[in-house]
Parts: structure tokens; sequence; C-alpha cells
């Protein structure tokens, strides 16, 4: 029996020697993920801004003003529960993406725009 | 005017020590979010009770000419000793689990509310003002805290008797929010403070409501405490004043 003196390195204590009351992680992954979307007051947009755990969509909100709107970033928020977002697969990326950047011409870049159009 | 000062006094004191109450939690929440959501409800409490010492505190200035060592908000919380603290006994009492903090939150910010909602119509106008920004705030507290208790409270069965048991802790402490201190009548008198036992039926129905749905029950009549407005306080104050004050005792006049 040599291990008498075990080292435990950051992030490698067990729970049951790291003191304090153990949250189980069963609780904890009973909340789903959500992620959240964040308007600010200078754009129209909602902005992915991150995710959190909640028990349900009114928590998440709630959770969502503590977490990401301390300091008055938001207007407007939406969360939506993770497992409802839908995401293209990174080793599509070449026959999604890469078509596209052959074509400049799909830029406006090539139109000559009146001197009385400002705003473009 | 000294009813003025002390009743301003209360209200500061009200909110700092559960703010200090709840300052506990940080870095030790259930969840990330919810740590951040009490510490968040920690921070809007002492704003307020800085707001309402810093009245106090010109208030006082205005009454003794003591011109070289004037008092200031830091001095009315970090200098004055457990007796001449005027909260009432529910917002020191300990954390206990989550759930009695929660249910310490929803007792205290459901008063808060119904009090502040007849304030900001005081006859004082910084009382008034102070009143109707801090009403946002604890319409917040109110929303988090009540949604916990329905939430626990018709929760598990773990949940549900933990706050059986906070109820069992703290409903003892809530017959003092209505009974008025002397200052508090006086001030109310005067269309300054508000008469807090005229708040007591709202309470009660309000309570009721949430403990309806949270599938818990509302005590019968219990021997209620009272003291904390006019100073004496339960064990705990004391406790809490040493960590609070410990700065300011160990390191006169420390700043930062």
């Amino acid at each position: 029996m040599k291990n008498y003196i075990r080292k435990y390195y950051y992030g490698d204590i067990p729970d049951d020697k790291s003191g304090g009351n153990i949250v189980s992680k069963e609780t904890k992954s009973d909340w789903p993920l959500w992620e959240v979307f964040i308007r600010s007051k200078q754009g129209l947009d909602h902005k992915h801004v991150g995710s959190l755990h909640a028990a349900d969509a009114q928590m998440a909100i709630e959770n969502a003003r503590d977490v990401y709107t301390r300091r008055m970033e938001g207007v407007s928020i939406w969360v939506v529960e993770s497992k409802y977002i839908h995401a293209s697969k990174p080793e599509e990326a070449g026959e999604l993406f890469e078509p596209a950047e052959d074509k400049i011409y799909r830029h406006p870049t090539f139109y000559k725009l009146p001197d009385e159009v400002n705003q473009m | 005017m000294s009813t003025l000062i002390d009743y301003t006094l209360h209200l500061a004191d009200n909110s700092l020590i559960l703010g200090q109450r709840n300052s506990e939690w940080c870095g030790h929440g259930p969840v990330l979010e919810q740590d951040i959501a009490i510490t968040n409800i920690s921070l809007d409490l002492i704003g307020q009770a800085r707001n309402f010492y810093q009245y106090a505190a010109s208030l006082i200035n205005q009454t003794i000419k003591q011109s070289n060592n004037p008092v200031t908000e830091d001095s009315l919380a970090y200098l004055r000793t457990e007796r001449e603290f005027k909260n009432c006994l529910l917002v020191e009492q300990p954390n206990g689990d989550w759930g009695q903090t929660i249910l310490r939150q929803f007792f205290f910010s459901q008063y808060q509310y119904l009090l502040f909602q007849q304030l900001q119509h005081s006859k004082d106008e910084q009382l008034a003002a102070i009143a109707a920004k801090s009403l946002k705030e604890v319409s917040y507290h109110l929303r988090w805290s009540s949604e916990w208790v329905i939430r626990l409270g018709d929760g598990t069965e773990e949940s549900h008797s933990r706050m059986l048991k906070a109820i069992d802790e703290l409903w003892m402490y809530t017959g003092e929010l209505f009974q008025a201190a002397g200052y508090e009548l006086q001030t109310a008198k005067e269309g300054i403070g508000v008469d807090v036992s005229l708040l007591k039926p709202k309470w009660e129905e309000k309570i009721k409501e949430i403990f309806s749905e949270a599938t818990l029950p509302v005590p019968e009549k219990v021997f209620m405490q009272s003291g904390g407005k006019d100073g004496k306080h339960t064990e705990h104050l004391g406790y809490i004043l040493t960590e609070l004050q410990y700065m300011q005792r160990a390191y006169p006049g420390n700043e930062w």
C-alpha cells in the first residue's frame, strides 16, 4: 500500500473530498440547456450570447436576465431549448458553402450607383 | 425629525441586513444561474440601503452641528452597534437551505412591495423617490421568489418537506412586519411613513394565493416574535455585524 498520499490536481478533486454541500449531478443535468438571444438597444436583431441551464422557459428568461443583461446589454430576450436548434454539420461545409466561392457576381459590387443614391 | 431619522434607518437596516445575508450565497448557489440571481438581489438590496443611509446621514447632519465629524452612509452601516440596528427579525434569520432563503425573500419581498407602493406617495420627497426607484427591483424579487416557492412547494417530496420546515422556521418572524414601532406610527400620522398594520390583509391574501399554488399550508395562529424594530434582536445579528463591520473595526477609516 504505497498510495497513502494521493496528490490531486486542479479539477481532479472528487466530490466527496471537495467539502461543502455536494449538488448531485442529476439535479444539474435534469435542467435542460437553453440558448439565449439578446436584442441590444442598438440593433433590431436578437444576437446569440450564450447558453444556460433552466427548468422551464420562464426560468430560462429570468436566468438570462440575471446572467446576460446585468450591464444593461438588452431590451429583449429570446430563449430556445438547445435541443430544438438544428445545425449544419462541419463535414458538410464543403458542399454547402464552397460553391458560392467562385460566384463573385452575386455581390452587388458591379453596379454603378447614381450619385443621388447615398445610403447603400 | 428624530422619528424620521429612525424610520429611515429602519428601512435602510432592513435592506442592508437582508442584502448581507443573501450575499453569503455568493459562490455557493445551487447552480451558477441562481448564484448570480441571488447575488443580484443582494446588490439591489444593498443599493436601496445606501440610498436610505445617505438620506438618514444628511438628516442627522442637519440636526447635530458636529461639523468636523459628519455622519456618513458608511458610519451608519459600519459603526453602529447591534442595539442601534432597527431591522425586523425576519431579515437577520440564517439562510438555512435554498428553500429557507427563498421563503425569507418571498415573505420580505411581498412585504416590501406593498410597503413601497404606499411609500412612493409619501409626503417626504426623498423617501418617495427611493421607494419608487426600488419598486421595480422589488417587483422582480417578488416574481422570482414566488416562482421558486411554487417550484419547491409543488416539486418533489424532498423539496416540499424542506419548504414545510422553512415555514416552521420563519413564520414566527412575519408578525413583526405589521406591528408598527413608535417611529412608524408617528411618521405614518404625518403622511411620511406607512401604517404597516394596514398592509397585513393584503400580504396574507398574497401569501395564501402563492402557498395554495405551491400546495403549502398557511400556518394557524402561532406566537409571533418581535423586538427587532426597537433594537432587540435575535442572536444572529451580532454575528452578521461582526463579519459586516470587521474591516472598519480592525482598520478604522480604511478606504479602497
